[in-house]
C-alpha cells in the first residue's frame, strides 16, 4: 500500500512529527514502512537514516506556483509556445511544448490564468526526456532563438509520475508564488499490509492506527446524506441470489454527470498512491477504495437500459453457469464455472464479482448517469475464482481477504458525494440494499487479571479501553471488566477466548511492546531428557570433520534423471516411487531424492576441478514413499565421498598418491570406532553403481549398515571426472545412531613391557585377510594385544596361487613380564591353528 | 733431570702441543701421544715399581696429578671441538623458513550446521531441547492446525511446493513440529527447539532460496506470558550478539501466534549506525515470535483456559548470510568447496 503523507493528514493531525517519525509509529503499530518516496518534501537531516529513501526534494527558492497570464505562439516554431507568466515577484516570458497550454494560444491576456508549477533557473529536477529518472539541473539555452532558462513542469518532472505529455494544470485557488514544496510537497509511504491488517489497506485505515497510537483525535470523512427515497427503485431493480457469497449489495446512482477531469490535488494523490487518474467518475471510486478499503463499482446506467431493451434494467447476483463467458476490463475474456460469482442484468454477466468488471458495461467518457456498486463478496470464493481465473486487481486482492459489510454503505455515501463534487451530478433519491447476512461484530470482555495473565504486567483496564476506543472499539467497564465491541470496519477479532487473545494484542501493540518487562521462566522447568540422538550425529560430524572431511548440507529437491546417472543405463527406473513435486520451480528439481549417493556424486563432480583432492561427507534424509502410507519414510543417511590425491601436492611431493577403496574404507573404520561399533566386518558386495571387484558391504553383527566402493568406470562416464578414482560410501545413518555406543570398557595399560616380532605366513591365494587376521586374533589369546599387517608378498619361490602375508605381532601381559619362551608358546599356536585353518606355512626368513 | 722435573715437563709440554691441535684427528694423536701406553706419563706409571720407596708417593702422586691435568684439559679441548664442529654444522643446516609448511588436511562443519550447534547450545543451556519432526507434511499441519483452514489469506505468506499426493506438501516451516510435539507431549509443559530444513516455492537467485533451515522455539505450560517470551528471547539475543546487544519487538501477523511480534537485534556490523548490511536502518530482523495462538493450543491438545506458551522461529541461513556478509545465499546449497573451507 503506497500512502502519501498529505492524504493522512486529512484525517489526523500530525503536526510536530518528522517524517522519520511517522514512520516509526506505523512500523511499530505493525504496519511495516519498507521504504519512503519523497515528492517536493526535503530529506531529513543527518546521515544516519532508520528508512530508505527515494525520490526528489523541491529547493523552495527554485520551485514556485506561478500563473500564466498569456499563451502567444513561437516566432519560429509551431510545436512551442510562449507564455507570459509571473512567479509572484516577477513577470517573465516561458517557453513550452506543453499541448494542454496550446489551447489558450494567441486568445490574448487568459481571463481565468492557469496555475502551474513553476522551475527557476538553477533548478534540480527529472529530464522529462530521458526514460526513467535522471536529475538534471536547469540552465540557460537559447531554444529556436529565444532565451530559456526555466520550465513550467510536467509530473514527470517533478517526480510525482511518469506523465509528461503535458504540464502540470494546478488547482485555480493554488497562491502564486508560494513555494512548490509548501503547497503540494509530499511523501509517500510503503506500506507492507499484513494478512490481519487488511482494513489498513486504506488511508483511514493508517490514519486511524496513527490517532490511536500518537493519542491524537481522527477526523472521518462524511459522505453523502443517503436518502430512503424511492426513485432508484423504479429505476432499476436488484436481486441477490447467494447471500452465502455476497452477504451484501448496494447500488446508489447519480445523474447529470459532466465529463471532467478530477481537481488536480485528486488525480496527484491517485498518481502517488499507483494508480492512474482517469477522470472525475473513475477517479471517485478510486480514491474512495483507496481512502476506505472498500473496492466499487461504476455502470453506465443509460447502457443498462440499452441492454434491457429500453426498459428497466435488472441487477442480479448469481453464480455463473459452466461454461459462461465474459471480457473483462484488461481486455481477457474468461469461461467461467458454477463457483463464480457474477453481478449481472437480463442480458447476462457484467462483471466477475469483486474481481473486475466487464468491458462493455463500465462508464466512459461520455457517460452522465451513473449506478455505483458497493458491495460484500466471500473471500474464500473470490480467493477461490482468482486463483482459477488469475486476475491481479486492487478490488479481487481486498476482497480475497475480507472486507467488512458495512464499509459497503460508508464507501458508497463517499464516492456519491464525490462524483457530485468533482463531476458535477446530483444525486438520484434513495438507495437499494440488499443485506440479508448481517455481519455480528463481537463483543468481547476482558479483565486486568487476562492481561496481567498474559503479558506479564499490568496495563490498567482504563488505558486498554482508551486504546481499544482510539482504534474504533465501543468499550465500557463495568465490575473489573473490559467490554469492547468491535467496530464495524474490522472482520479479525473472534468470540470468547480468541477474542480476548486478538484484544490483547490489539492492546499491546499500541501501548508499545517496548514498554513490557522482561521476564525469565518462571514456570517449573519440564523434565530435562537431553538429546541423545542429535548428541550422536553431532558426534558423527565431529569425528569425519576431525579426519579431514568436510561436512556439507544438501538439496533436497532433485530429478529421476540426475538420480539415475548412478545406474549403469543412466536412466530413470521407472519402477521407483519418489515424493513427486506437484509446482516443480525447475525441470531438475521435480522429486525428493531417493540416492544420498546421487547427490554426493554430484558434489564430488562440482567439485573435483577446484581442488586436488576432495574429501566430503553429509548427513541427510532420503525420502521413500511406502505403499499404504501418506507420508514417505524419511531415512537418515550418511554419506562419504572421495577422489583425487590423498594429500595435496606441494614442493616436497608434487605427484602425492591417488585414493583408493582403503582410503574410503579407513574413513568408514574410523568412524565406526569412534562410535564404538561392536562386531564390524565388511563383505565383498555387487552394487549396481560400483566396481565389481571394489565394492563391500558393511555389517555389524547381522545388521547392514550401507555399502562403499569405487564408482563403476561405465557409471563413472555419466559424470565429468578427471583421473582417480571415485568412491563413496552410503550408510544407514539410523542404524549408525541406533548401534553406537556412550557407554564401553576401556582397556587397561599395561605397566609391564611389550614384545614384538614378525611372522610372514604363505597361505593360498583367495585367503581373506580379514578371516586369517581373526584367526592370528584367536589363536594368539589375550597375550597377543596387537596384529599389523604390513607386507603383502606374491613371487614365484612361493609357487603359483600363493601369497605370504607378513605380520607384526606385539605381546604383553598385564601382570608380568613375558619371557621368550612365552613368545614361542604364542607363535606356535599361531602358526598350528593356520596350518590347520588354512594351509598356512611359516615363511623362513 | 728427575722424574719429577720430566713429569712437570711433559705436563707444560702436552698442554701447549694440544693448544695448537685443529682437528680431530690431532687430538686424536695427541691423546694417543700423551695418554696412551707409550705416554710419558704412563710410562712414570709402569716404572713406578722400579723407583724408591720414598720417591714412589711422590712420583705417583704427580703422576697422577698430570694425568688428571691432560685428561680434563683433553675433555675440555674435545668439547670445544665438538662445539665447533657442531656450531659449523648448525650454520650449513639453514633453511629457507619462508617455505610453505606441510599442511595438515582440516575438515570443516558446514556454515548452519556451525550456526545451528550454536543455537542448539544457547537454548540448551536454558533448559530447551531439540524435537524433530518429518520435512514432508500433511496440509493439516502445515496450515490449518496453525490456524489457517483451507483458503485462508495468510497462507499467502508460504508459497508452498505441493507433492502430487492430495493433502501432501514440502513444508513450509517448522511450525507443524509443534503440533507434534504438543500432541505427544500434552499436558506435559514444554521447553524445545524445534530445528529443520523447509522449503518455499521460490524463484533462486542471490537473496531467495527454496531450501533452507529454520529453528522453531516453543514454550507452553502454565502462566507462560508475553513478558517470558521478550526475557527468554533477549538472554538468546545477548548470547549469541553480545551481552549488550539492544533488541526490540515490533508488531507482526503469525495466525498461529497472537501477539505477534518480529525481533529486531542492533546491527551487530555497524553498531546501529546504519550500514548495506542492515540497509542503513541499524536495525537486523532475526526472528518472529508470538503467544501461541488459543486455536493452535487447542489443536495441541492443552485447554488454552489454562496453557499458554509462545514461539519464536527463526532462518539460520539468513542469520548465517547476515553474520558473514555471505552475498548470495545459493553458496549454502552448492557446497563449494571453495566457499566451505572459509569457515
Ligand atoms: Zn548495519
Amino acid at each position: 500500500m503506497k500512502a502519501p503523507l498529505s492524504w493522512i493528514k486529512d484525517y489526523v493531525n500530525l503536526d510536530g512529527l518528522s517524517i522519520e517519525e511517522i514512520a516509526r509509529h506505523l512500523t511499530m503499530t505493525g504496519l511495516e514502512v519498507d521504504g519512503i518516496l519523497l515528492v517536493g518534501l526535503p530529506k531529513p537531516e543527518g546521515e544516519k537514516h532508520e528508512f530508505k529513501y527515494e525520490g526528489l526534494s523541491w529547493d523552495p527558492d527554485k520551485f514556485v506556483v506561478a500563473r500564466v497570464d498569456e499563451v502567444m505562439p513561437h516566432p519560429n516554431a509551431d510545436k512551442l509556445v510562449l507564455c507570459r507568466l509571473n512567479d509572484g515577484a516577477k513577470e517573465m516570458i516561458i517557453l513550452t511544448g506543453a499541448p494542454n497550454l496550446f489551447p489558450y494560444k494567441a486568445i490574448g491576456p487568459l481571463a481565468e490564468p492557469p496555475k502551474v508549477a513553476y522551475a527557476r533557473e538553477g533548478a534540480q529536477l527529472y529530464d522529462g526526456h530521458q526514460p526513467g529518472q535522471v536529475l538534471t539541473k536547469l540552465k540557460r539555452a537559447v531554444i529556436r532563438g529565444i532565451e530559456s532558462f526555466s520550465m513550467i513542469c510536467s509530473e514527470k518532472e517533478l517526480g510525482i509520475s511518469e506523465e509528461h505529455e503535458g504540464v502540470i494544470i494546478l488547482d485555480g485557488d493554488a497562491p502564486v508564488g508560494m513555494p512548490l514544496v509548501d503547497y503540494m510537497g509530499d511523501a509517500v509511504f510503503d506500506i507492507s499490509i499484513l494478512p490481519n491488517m487488511v482494513r489498513d489497506a486504506s488511508i483511514i485505515g493508517i490514519a486511524r492506527e496513527l490517532a490511536a497510537v500518537t493519542k491524537r483525535p481522527l477526523r472521518e470523512p462524511e459522505g453523502a446524506k443517503l436518502s430512503r427515497g424511492t426513485r432508484l427503485s423504479e429505476l432499476v431493480s436488484l436481486e441477490v441470489r447467494d447471500p452465502e457469497l455476497n452477504p451484501r449489495f448496494m447500488l446508489g446512482m447519480i445523474e447529470d454527470a459532466q465529463p471532467k477531469p478530477s481537481p488536480y490535488w485528486v488525480q496527484r494523490r491517485l498518481s502517488l498512491a499507483g494508480m492512474r487518474p482517469i477522470d472525475a467518475l473513475v477517479d471517485a471510486t478510486n480514491y474512495t477504495m483507496l481512502d476506505t478499503g472498500e473496492p466499487l463499482h461504476a455502470f453506465d446506467y443509460d447502457l443498462l437500459v440499452r441492454r434491457a431493451g429500453g426498459s428497466k434494467p435488472a441487477i442480479i447476483t448469481r453464480v455463473a453457469e459452466k461454461g459462461e463467458k465474459l471480457t473483462t476490463l484488461d481486455g481477457n475474456t474468461h469461461t467461467l464455472d458454477d463457483s463464480m460469482e457474477l453481478v449481472c442484468d437480463s442480458a447476462g454477466p457484467l462483471s466477475l464479482a469483486g474481481v473486475m468488471g466487464g468491458s462493455e458495461t463500465g462508464i466512459h467518457a461520455g457517460s452522465s448517469r451513473v449506478l455505483l456498486e458497493a458491495a460484500s463478496w466471500n473471500f474464500i470464493n473470490i480467493r477461490k475464482t482468482i486463483s482459477k481465473v488469475r486476475i491481479a486487481s486492487e478490488a479481487g486482492w481486498r476482497f480475497s481477504r475480507g472486507v467488512h459489510p458495512a464499509l459497503a454503505e460508508y464507501a458508497l455515501s463517499l464516492c456519491l458525494k464525490r462524483m457530485a463534487e468533482w463531476a458535477g451530478g446530483s444525486l438520484v433519491d434513495g438507495v437499494l440494499d440488499a443485506y440479508t447476512r448481517v455481519q455480528v461484530d463481537p463483543l468481547v470482555r476482558l479483565s486486568e487479571a487476562e492481561i496481567v495473565s498474559a503479558l506479564g504486567a499490568p496495563i490498567p483496564l482504563e488505558e486498554a479501553e482508551d486504546i481499544l476506543t482510539r482504534l474504533g472499539f465501543s468499550c465500557r467497564i463495568e465490575n473489573d471488566q473490559l467490554s469492547a465491541q468491535t467496530p464495524a470496519t474490522r472482520l479479525d477479532i473472534g468470540e470468547g477466548i480468541i477474542g480476548k487473545a486478538n484484544l490483547i494484542e490489539e492492546i499491546s501493540r499500541v501501548y508499545g511492546y517496548d514498554r513490557l518487562p522482561a521476564t525469565r521462566l518462571s514456570a517449573e522447568l519440564p523434565a530435562q531428557a537431553g538429546n541423545p540422538k542429535l548428541d550422536m550425529e553431532e558426534r558423527i560430524r565431529d569425528i569425519l570433520v576431525s579426519a579431514g572431511l568436510q561436512d556439507t548440507v544438501a538439496y533436497r529437491q532433485t530429478s529421476p534423471e540426475r538420480e539415475a546417472r548412478l545406474l549403469l543405463e543412466n536412466a530413470p527406473d521407472p519402477a521407483l516411487e519418489y515424493v513427486r513435486i506437484k509446482n516443480p520451480i525447475t525441470p531438475d528439481r521435480t522429486v525428493l531424492r531417493r540416492s544420498s549417493l546421487a547427490t554426493m556424486l554430484e558434489l564430488l563432480e562440482h567439485n573435483h576441478k577446484f581442488r586436488p583432492g576432495l574429501a566430503m561427507f553429509e548427513l541427510g534424509p532420503v525420502f521413500l514413499p511406502v505403499e499404504g502410507q501418506l507420508l514417505p519414510d524419511e531415512a537418515l543417511r550418511l554419506t562419504i565421498g572421495m577422489t583425487g590425491t590423498r594429500e595435496y601436492p606441494t614442493w616436497q611431493n608434487n605427484k602425492p598418491e591417488q585414493k583408493d577403496f582403503f582410503d574410503l574404507k579407513g574413513a568408514v573404520e574410523t568412524l565406526l570406532k569412534g562410535l564404538h561399533i561392536e562386531n564390524v566386518s565388511y563383505r565383498p558386495a555387487q552394487h549396481l553403481s560400483f566396481h565389481p571387484g571394489k565394492c563391500a558391504e558393511v555389517w555389524a553383527g547381522e545388521q547392514k549398515l550401507g555399502v562403499l566402493g569405487e564408482l563403476h568406470p561405465l557409471v563413472r562416464e555419466h559424470y565429468e571426472f578427471e583421473s582417480g578414482a571415485v568412491l563413496a560410501a552410503e550408510l544407514d545413518a539410523d542404524l549408525l545412531l541406533a548401534l553406537s555406543q556412550t557407554q564401553f570398557n576401556h582397556q587397561p595399560i599395561s605397566s609391564y613391557p611389550f614384545m614384538v616380532e614378525d611372522i610372514a605366513l604363505i597361505v593360498p591365494e583367495e585367503t581373506p585377510a580379514a578371516a586369517l587376521e581373526a584367526s592370528i586374533r584367536e589363536a594368539g589369546g589375550k597375550l597377543l594385544v596387537n596384529v599389523r599387517l604390513f607386507d603383502i608378498y606374491r613371487g614365484e619361490k612361493l609357487g603359483e596361487g600363493k601369497k605370504s602375508m607378513a605380520y607384526q605381532l606385539t605381546y604383553q601381559a598385564q601382570d608380568r613380564t613375558l619371557t621368550d619362551k612365552d613368545a614361542e608358546t604364542i607363535r606356535n599356536r599361531i602358526v598350528r591353528a593356520l596350518a590347520k585353518e588354512y594351509g598356512a606355512v611359516l615363511r623362513s626368513q | 733431570m728427575s722424574v719429577l722435573e720430566q713429569l712437570e715437563q711433559e705436563k707444560i709440554t702436552a698442554l701447549s702441543e694440544l693448544e695448537s691441535a685443529q682437528t680431530e684427528a690431532e687430538l686424536e694423536a695427541w691423546r694417543l701421544a700423551h695418554l696412551g701406553k707409550s705416554s710419558r706419563v704412563m710410562q712414570a706409571f709402569s716404572a713406578l715399581g722400579s723407583a724408591s720407596k720414598e720417591e714412589r708417593p711422590l712420583i705417583g702422586k704427580s703422576a697422577n696429578a698430570v694425568k688428571v691435568a691432560l685428561e680434563s684439559a683433553y675433555a675440555a679441548k674435545n668439547e670445544a671441538m665438538r662445539q665447533l664442529a657442531l656450531a659449523q654444522a648448525v650454520e650449513k643446516e639453514r633453511l629457507d623458513v619462508t617455505l610453505p609448511g606441510r599442511a595438515l588436511r582440516r575438515g570443516r562443519l558446514h556454515p548452519l550446521n556451525q550456526t545451528l550447534r550454536e543455537i542448539c547450545r544457547v537454548f540448551g543451556d536454558m533448559g530447551f531441547q531439540v524435537y524433530r519432526s518429518p520435512e514432508v507434511e500433511t496440509d493439516d499441519y502445515n496450515f490449518t492446525f496453525l490456524n489457517m483452514p483451507p483458503y485462508h489469506p495468510a497462507r499467502d505468506m508460504w508459497d508452498t511446493f505441493y507433492t502430487e499426493k492430495e493433502g501432501v506438501l514440502l513444508r513450509t516451516h517448522t511450525s507443524p513440529g509443534q503440533i507434534h510435539i504438543m500432541r505427544e507431549r500434552a499436558p506435559e509443559a514444554i521447553r524445545a527447539i524445534l530445528p529443520g530444513t523447509t522449503m518455499r516455492y521460490e524463484q533462486l537467485t542471490a537473496r531467495s532460496e527454496i531450501e533452507f533451515v529454520q529453528v522453531e522455539v516453543l514454550v507452553v505450560g502454565k502462566g507462560i506470558t508475553f513478558a517470558d517470551m521478550k526475557g527468554t528471547l533477549n538472554d538468546f539475543a545477548a548470547r549469541t550478539f553480545g551481552k549488550d546487544a539492544r533488541t526490540r519487538l515490533r508488531p507482526s501477523h503469525f495466525p498461529f501466534t497472537e501477539p505477534s511480534a518480529e525481533m529486531d537485534v542492533e546491527c551487530f556490523v555497524c553498531g546501529g549506525e546504519g550500514c548495506g548490511v542492515c540497509k542503513g536502518s541499524g536495525w537486523l530482523e532475526i526472528l518472529g515470535c508470538g503467544m501461541v495462538h488459543p486455536t493452535v493450543l487447542e489443536y495441541g491438545g492443552y485447554d488454552p483456559n489454562v496453557f499458554s506458551g509462545f514461539a519464536a522461529g527463526m532462518g539460520i541461513d539468513r542469520s548465517t548470510l547476515m553474520r558473514y556478509r555471505v552475498d548470495d545465499i545459493r553458496h549454502f546449497r552448492n557446497n563449494d568447496v571453495r566457499f566451505l573451507e572459509q569457515f
